[in-house]
């Protein structure tokens, strides 16, 4: 009777420290959007080994990622600090490039960037302009980063393979041709157990690296390091470098990123050129000056 | 002589139509940063959509005559952090709007606040939404 009494003790206590230890985290959440934030006090369990999978969210809130005025740690503001090491093929193509932000930005309507009217920002642009909620996911081949904003997606393999060779002339095999890519070509391998290291090449050279209009060529190569902090923090460092347009690399981004809870729905955010035509024409071609309106 | 002016005209022309199918969302060259214009209206459309959303209504101006205003907003997932919906807005509703007009003069801003006809005053869903505790 005693045993039975103390075995049914321990196991209500054990099933209570499961409880407590668990209802923070593991609650049944209603479905949607609904950020977690870190909070005061609170102490994050360690981070899983090898493990990025999840929704992540800027740290300090779902603006945290949005970098208008070009690539968060060198914004184009005119500030001697965040000067980029341009070559002389470098400064040229920025200085030709009309972005509408930063230091040399025009009014929209003279504007050559790229991007508008739903064509592809990229990568690294997607995250050095507007780095949003983004769900990661992990196989034995690859890590595979769903990004909310424009609704894309890119692949990092880490079967093993190399990068192409000749970034100016990409391709993963003898077989296909070369193909230079908007989204570039990704593998990437762990350094430790909480540090995932990617490398990517065979970029497209039309589009530009962020809103402020900065250049890249097709010899473009970027570096991502994604750093597991604990269990709910993920740092996200992206390298850029580029000899025909830098004179040595630079980080573009140094981002903490916050794990949000299983049940999170990642917002539609979608460039549909049906709608970019409408507000085209009902507001940003008056705003510019443009138009019968 | 006459050949190459008419070749300079045709490319200007050529340019010109070129530039306008790119004009760009965003970017804040056209915008009177900081002025602000505060007017009651009436809503005549409510856009949802990306890049960004927008507002259309009427609101008289001093001599009493009806001013057709076009204003945007951010897009839709960074106003639902700041407080908005697709049926936030109405065709009829009355409402409080203040904008940050354009330079060139026209009837056209960028949204700083509405106040909704609740009397929930909403901003242009633009930078960061305010502490968690408040969405």
């Amino acid at each position: 009777m005693t045993r039975r009494l103390v075995a049914s003790v321990i196991a209500l206590a054990g099933v209570s420290v499961l409880v407590v230890r668990t209802r923070a985290q593991d609650m049944p959440r209603q479905p949607g959007a609904v950020y977690d934030f870190d909070k005061k006090g609170e102490t994050p369990a360690p981070a899983p080994k090898r493990d990025l999978t999840g929704v992540w969210e800027p740290a300090t809130g779902p603006s945290g990622g949005v970098q208008a005025t070009g690539a968060g740690q060198m914004p184009s503001d005119g500030k001697p600090e965040h000067e980029l090491p341009y070559t002389p093929l470098g400064r040229e193509t920025f200085m030709a490039h009309k972005p509408t932000f930063g230091v040399t930005q025009v009014p929209s309507a003279l504007t050559n960037d790229p991007m508008p009217g739903c064509n592809p920002q990229g990568f690294p642009r997607v995250v050095l302009h507007n780095f949003r909620t983004s769900r990661i996911i992990q196989t034995p081949e690859n890590v595979v980063i769903l990004y909310e904003f424009n609704k894309k997606w890119r692949t990092i393999w880490t079967d093993g393979r190399q990068l192409p060779k000749d970034p100016t002339e990409p391709t993963w095999g003898p077989p296909d041709p070369p193909e230079s890519r908007w989204w570039g070509y990704s593998v990437g391998k762990w350094v430790d157990d909480y540090t995932f290291v990617a490398e990517s090449n065979g970029f497209d050279d039309r589009t530009w690296l962020d809103n402020a209009g900065r250049p890249h060529s097709d010899a473009l190569h970027v570096i991502e390091q994604y750093h597991r902090l604990d269990r709910d923090h993920l740092e996200m460092t992206i390298t850029i470098d580029d000899p025909k347009m830098y004179t040595k690399p630079w980080v573009a981004v140094k981002l903490r990123l916050r794990l949000q809870a299983p049940s999170f729905d990642i917002r539609e955010m979608e460039c549909a050129p049906i709608e970019t035509e409408e507000y085209n024409k009902e507001f940003a071609d008056p705003a510019a000056g443009v138009g019968a309106k | 002589m006459k050949i190459r002016q008419v070749n300079r005209a045709a490319w200007a022309f050529a340019l010109l139509i070129l530039a306008v199918p790119v004009l760009a969302h965003h970017g804040n060259a056209a915008f009177d940063s900081d002025k602000r214009v505060t007017l009651k209206g009436t809503v005549t459309e409510w856009f949802w959509a990306n890049p960004h959303c927008f507002l259309q209504f009427d609101a008289k101006d001093d001599s009493g005559n009806v001013v057709h205003w076009v204003a945007e907003g951010s897009n839709p997932p960074d106003m639902i952090n700041h407080g908005w919906t697709k049926g936030a807005l109405k065709v009829g509703d009355q409402i409080t709007v203040t904008v940050i007009p354009v330079k060139n003069g026209k009837p056209i801003g960028r949204i700083a606040a509405v106040v909704l006809p609740n009397g929930q005053k909403l901003d242009g869903g633009f930078g960061a939404p305010g502490p968690p505790a408040a969405r």
